[in-house]
């Protein structure tokens, strides 16, 4: 690299969150392609043919380790310039007018902590079974594993975490989509709007197919 | 006269930069709706000069929305509560009878309270010290058709140049980020033939001296926009950060 500060400025972390956040949007794009096989309500047998796909390819388990290393650096460099932006206001307003932006513009800390904590519970519930029975070459389940889940013993609290988790990924992404694009420096007269749009519809579609699975299972729409 | 108002102030008060300051409550009477904002702080000051007490330290020079000294976060909005005007160039009937007024300095790390509302904006001089110009010999004007620059690349150039340095864009970020004033001089630059020839030079030296500074970075939040009282646009800090990408990894320029 030409020069150093490339890596270390203010900028380049505002390229590090844009970059990988847009990585993880095009993992999301996946992940909700791939849950809404059991919309098909064939009891999940395309579904777990997909995700017995996931969990087996040796190509998709590289890009997992990419996907992990991904996030770490998109919760990493949010921690470290949410720190210095708190030193470069050492003493606050006593009076602070907000209607200038939004609140979830605001908010993408809080936002992407409640992320993440929705994500380990996921990750407890899904990827975690999942590994162990790749591990052991057991059959699994996946479909069955859902249901279990949303259906279970424990449906009132896994149900409203996913509900919860899914609005903090739709609010996450209605600032996180388009800003990655102004981050990176595209802003166009052309283009930005139909950007916005699609961000805008990206972060009310994408949620709202991953909130329909928990429901759609304790309402006995699938069985 | 009638439709003169009444109004309680709470006034920032702070001796100097190491000290602690706290809001003051001046009740102020008789003001004219149609006298500007600075004007009410000219009788307050009167008044309080008057009755032997320190008058309030405020910044102010043209009184007419182009110099950009005037610096007051009023009601918690930078410049107070209309949109795309300064300070001196709010009116008193933008309030109404009665009202509480609380006025606070600037509040960023790379702006320190100097006394009151004052406060040290150098840290903007520094930054366009290090690129917020263009190297040129002079001599005799060129013929103006010499340079053709397409029409939408001007108006933005315009637009940019509109920049009055005022810090409101810090002030109002909540991350005190001086992105918008700092890529308002970038882009009015990078867009002209006159300030490409430096342009990757420029990006890099001013956003390193921008952080230098001790500025917070862009989240996008898009407050800075709103309360900028010359309308300039965040379409200028996406200028930014592609000229910065351009420098960073096209070209083999460093920053100095
Ligand atoms: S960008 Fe706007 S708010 Fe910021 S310094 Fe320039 S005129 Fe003031
Ligand atoms: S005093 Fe010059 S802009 Fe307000």
């Amino acid at each position: 690299m030409s020069n150093k500060e490339f890596l270390t400025s203010s900028l380049a972390k505002k390229f590090v969150m844009a970059a990988t956040g847009l990585f993880l949007i095009s993992f999301l794009v996946v992940h909700v392609s791939i849950n809404s096989l059991i919309f098909l309500n064939d009891g999940g047998e395309t579904f777990n043919v997909a995700a017995g796909f996931m969990a087996h390819n040796i190509i998709i388990r590289i890009m997992e380790i990419g996907l992990f290393v991904g996030l770490l650096m998109h919760i990493y460099q949010a921690w470290i310039l949410t720190q210095e932006n708190k030193k470069a206001r050492p003493v606050q307003y006593a009076v602070q007018n907000e209607t200038a932006s939004k609140w979830y513009s605001r908010s993408m800390g809080i936002l992407g902590s409640l992320l993440l904590i929705f994500l380990a519970v996921h990750l407890y519930n899904f990827w975690y079974p999942t590994k162990v029975a790749v591990a052991a070459g057991t059959e699994h389940n996946t479909y069955n594993e859902l249901k279990e889940v949303f259906t279970g013993e424990l449906w009132f609290v896994f149900v409203p975490v996913y509900i919860l988790g899914v609005v903090s990924l739709g609010y996450h992404l209605l600032h996180g989509f388009p800003s990655a694009f102004q981050s990176l420096g595209f802003n166009h007269k052309k283009y930005t709007p139909l950007i916005n749009a699609i961000g805008t519809g990206f972060s009310i579609i994408v949620p709202l197919i991953f909130a329909l699975m928990p429901l759609a299972f304790l309402l006995g729409i699938l069985d | 006269m009638s439709g003169n108002m009444n109004l309680t102030l709470k006034v920032w008060r702070q001796k100097n930069g190491g000290s602690k300051g706290e809001l003051v409550t001046y009740p102020v009477s008789d003001i004219s709706p149609d006298m500007s904002f600075l004007e009410m702080f000219d009788v307050l000051n009167d008044q309080l000069v008057t009755e032997g007490k320190e008058p309030i330290a405020f910044d102010h020079d043209c009184r007419e929305g182009i110099c950009g000294m005037c610096s007051m976060h009023i009601n918690g909005h930078a410049h107070g509560p209309k949109d795309q005007v300064t300070t001196c160039q709010l009116h008193m009937r933008s309030f109404k009878d009665g009202d509480t007024i609380v006025v606070e300095p600037w509040r960023a790390a790379a702006f320190p309270v100097v006394k009151d509302l004052v406060v040290d904006r150098s840290s903007f001089d520094r930054i366009i010290a290090k690129g917020g110009f263009i190297s040129v010999n002079t001599g005799n004007a060129k013929d103006a058709n010499n340079l053709p620059i397409p029409k939408v690349d001007a108006d933005k150039a315009f637009e940019a140049a509109a920049c009055i340095g005022c810090g409101a864009c810090v002030a109002t970020c909540k991350n005190s980020s001086a992105m918008l004033f700092v890529s308002a001089k970038v882009a009015q630059l990078s867009l002209l033939p006159q300030g490409k020839a430096e342009a990757s030079q420029r990006v890099l030296n001013m956003v390193a001296q921008m952080d230098e500074e001790g500025f917070g970075s862009c989240t996008n939040t898009g407050a800075c926009e709103v309360e900028c009282p010359k309308g300039i646009s965040i379409q200028n800090i996406a200028i930014m950060n592609k000229e910065y990408l351009k420098a960073s990894v096209v070209s083999e320029q460093e920053a100095q």
